[in-house]
């Protein structure tokens, strides 16, 4: 097999397989009972780290390629994009059960318009008046248009100038849900603090790159003044 | 001389030139798949120690029922599993966890504490000293963490009133402070600064004497286990469940109102009184409902975790809002 042929048919499934490990590793222990006697709990903090953690490893790609000159890592890189997207989605799903549907009252039965706008308006209420929940939202929802514009025809259609800056959101989707994480926690902020250096050090690579580019390009500019 | 002999590996075995001109990447390949397997393996493994039940201890001799206590068939009582599986201790970490994996280090014989400041009776008391001459009660109460879930326990204990009346404290004592134990060498938690330790908590003199009130040493009609704060622990029911100070070593009787570590640590989220109260929120989550163990269903938070009856007099005229 070529390496061509190794990446695409062995290594990329071995990893799109293990990035559902931790859902199915999640699912196992809820119904055999292995979370803790908070299961709710465990499978909102679960999805919602593992959102974080695959934000944190996509966004580590580029910056992994340039340091080790590995480029066909880049072809993991979208994969684990949705993967993040995928783990956010859930955590908003098991937050909306979980956490809002199972606060509601059921004035006219569980199946009903009347639940279905008390949802709506319990978790929009709650998007508004948390500030943590305000930004963990607004993390999710920076991920929505670079989930959809990750195929191939989306990337055509923007062109790849254009495509590259949208895309850049994610950068602010790290932070965003850094900050969701940090604003959570009780007293023991060490988790967080964790995360924000991973994020730190994968967005500083960037901007310390992007100076360096520009410095060069300064550098190798005619000394003559361009025109407008 | 030239013997022709013939090969001895079949050329279908011979790696193919590609593969082999290739094969550093392959390596490389190959280990960046262990290598993320084994990521996702000891990662969730690590996560999710699940909490351990605390073993059975010692039955303890000739418990009491009390009517202060709620009827079973009002409320269900919370399992042991439940119970000692899933608690906040942070002396032992963090974690819901960390104290029913942690805690079984922790050495409670021979347990002494020391009572201290405005009272007659200062002095090193053993937990022996402490226990005798009081009858122990079932007491099954409502327990609300601040973090909005709940159970519902049955401690064994005796009321704090006792301890506090044999202490004989004095008319300038206002206040009770409690102290947690920090041990270096059993609780890891302590050598990281989450808090300042040791953990301190109080209660005004007043409702330190309410019959609710309870000094608990055991539940379920067993020996306290370890990680829901053995040998000796506070518990006040109508309270966030951060208030039961844990493994006491230190009762001190004070004129001037203690800082608890909670407030010390946020003082806009976490006040002295820290009365459950569905009306005042937490400042980054509602305290209107809660989850009780054990339920998918929320509930709706009680006034003062359900024993405004008996408690609301304490704060008569006191801004419960500015007074959180």
């Amino acid at each position: 097999m070529t390496t061509q042929n190794v990446l695409r048919f062995v290594v990329k499934p071995a990893v799109c397989a293990a990035a559902l490990g931790p859902l199915a590793w999640l699912t196992w222990a809820g119904l055999t009972g292995n979370l803790s006697v908070n299961p709710l709990s465990d499978l909102t903090n679960e999805t919602g780290l593992w959102a974080l953690r695959f934000l944190a490893i996509s966004l580590a790609i580029t910056p992994l390629r340039r340091v080790t000159g590995w480029n066909w890592v880049i072809r993991f890189r979208r994969m684990l994009g949705l993967y993040a997207f995928f783990y956010g989605v859930l955590h908003f799903l098991v937050y909306t059960i979980a956490d809002r549907f199972a606060g509601l009252d059921f004035p006219d039965g569980m199946a009903s318009w009347t639940t279905a706008r008390n949802l709506a308006a319990s978790v929009g209420e709650d998007i508004y008046k948390r500030p943590f929940i305000t930004i963990g939202f607004t993390a999710l929802m920076l991920m929505l248009p670079l989930a959809i514009t990750s195929t191939a025809g989306w990337i055509r259609r923007l062109g790849g100038k254009r495509w590259n800056a949208l895309h850049r959101l994610a950068y602010v989707s790290g932070i965003a849900a850094v900050v969701h994480y940090y604003w959570l926690v009780k007293a023991d902020v060490r988790s967080p603090l964790l995360y924000a250096a991973v994020m730190a050090v994968l967005l500083g690579a960037r901007v310390y790159w992007a100076r360096m580019k520009a410095a060069s390009v300064a550098r190798s500019a005619p000394a003559v003044p361009r025109r407008a | 001389m030239l013997i022709k002999k013939p090969a001895d590996i079949p050329y279908s075995e011979v790696t193919d030139r590609k593969l082999y001109v290739n094969r550093r990447d392959f390596i490389r390949a190959a280990a960046g798949v262990a290598a993320a397997g084994a990521g996702v393996v000891s990662i969730s493994e690590t996560l999710f120690a699940a909490g351990q039940p605390a073993p059975h201890g010692r039955k303890l001799d000739g418990v009491k029922k009390s009517p202060l206590s709620l009827a079973p068939e009002q409320e269900k009582t919370n399992t042991w599993d439940q119970i000692t599986s899933y608690n906040n201790y942070y002396e032992f970490g963090t974690d819901k966890d960390s104290p029913s994996l942690v805690a079984n280090k922790l050495k409670t014989e021979p347990w002494s504490v020391q009572v201290e400041g405005e009272c007659a009776k200062r002095g090193n008391y053993s937990l022996d000293d402490i226990l005798k001459g009081v009858a122990l009660e079932e007491r099954i109460y409502r327990h609300r963490c601040v973090e909005a879930w709940s159970m519902v326990i049955p401690w064994v204990g005796f009321p704090l009133s006792e301890l506090i009346k044999k202490a004989e404290p004095t008319a300038k004592a206002k206040f009770v402070e409690f102290t947690t134990l920090v041990d270096y060498g059993t609780m890891p938690g302590v050598r990281q600064p989450v808090l300042r330790w040791p953990y301190v908590e109080g209660l005004r003199l007043d409702e330190a004497m309410h019959p609710l009130a309870i000094m608990a040493v055991g539940l379920y009609g067993e020996v306290l286990p370890k990680q829901n704060g053995a040998p000796l622990r506070l518990v006040v029911p109508w309270k966030y469940g951060f208030k039961g100070a844990k493994s006491i070593v230190r009762i001190r009787f004070t004129e001037r109102q203690p800082m608890n570590s909670w407030q010390e640590s946020a003082p806009q989220e976490y006040g002295f009184y820290s009365n459950v109260n569905p009306n005042v929120d937490h400042p980054r989550w509602t305290q209107a409902s809660e989850r009780r163990i054990g339920e998918f269903f929320k509930r709706k938070t009680l006034m003062f975790n359900g024993y405004a009856d008996q408690v609301q007099g304490l704060y008569a005229g006191l801004d419960l809002k500015r007074n959180y």
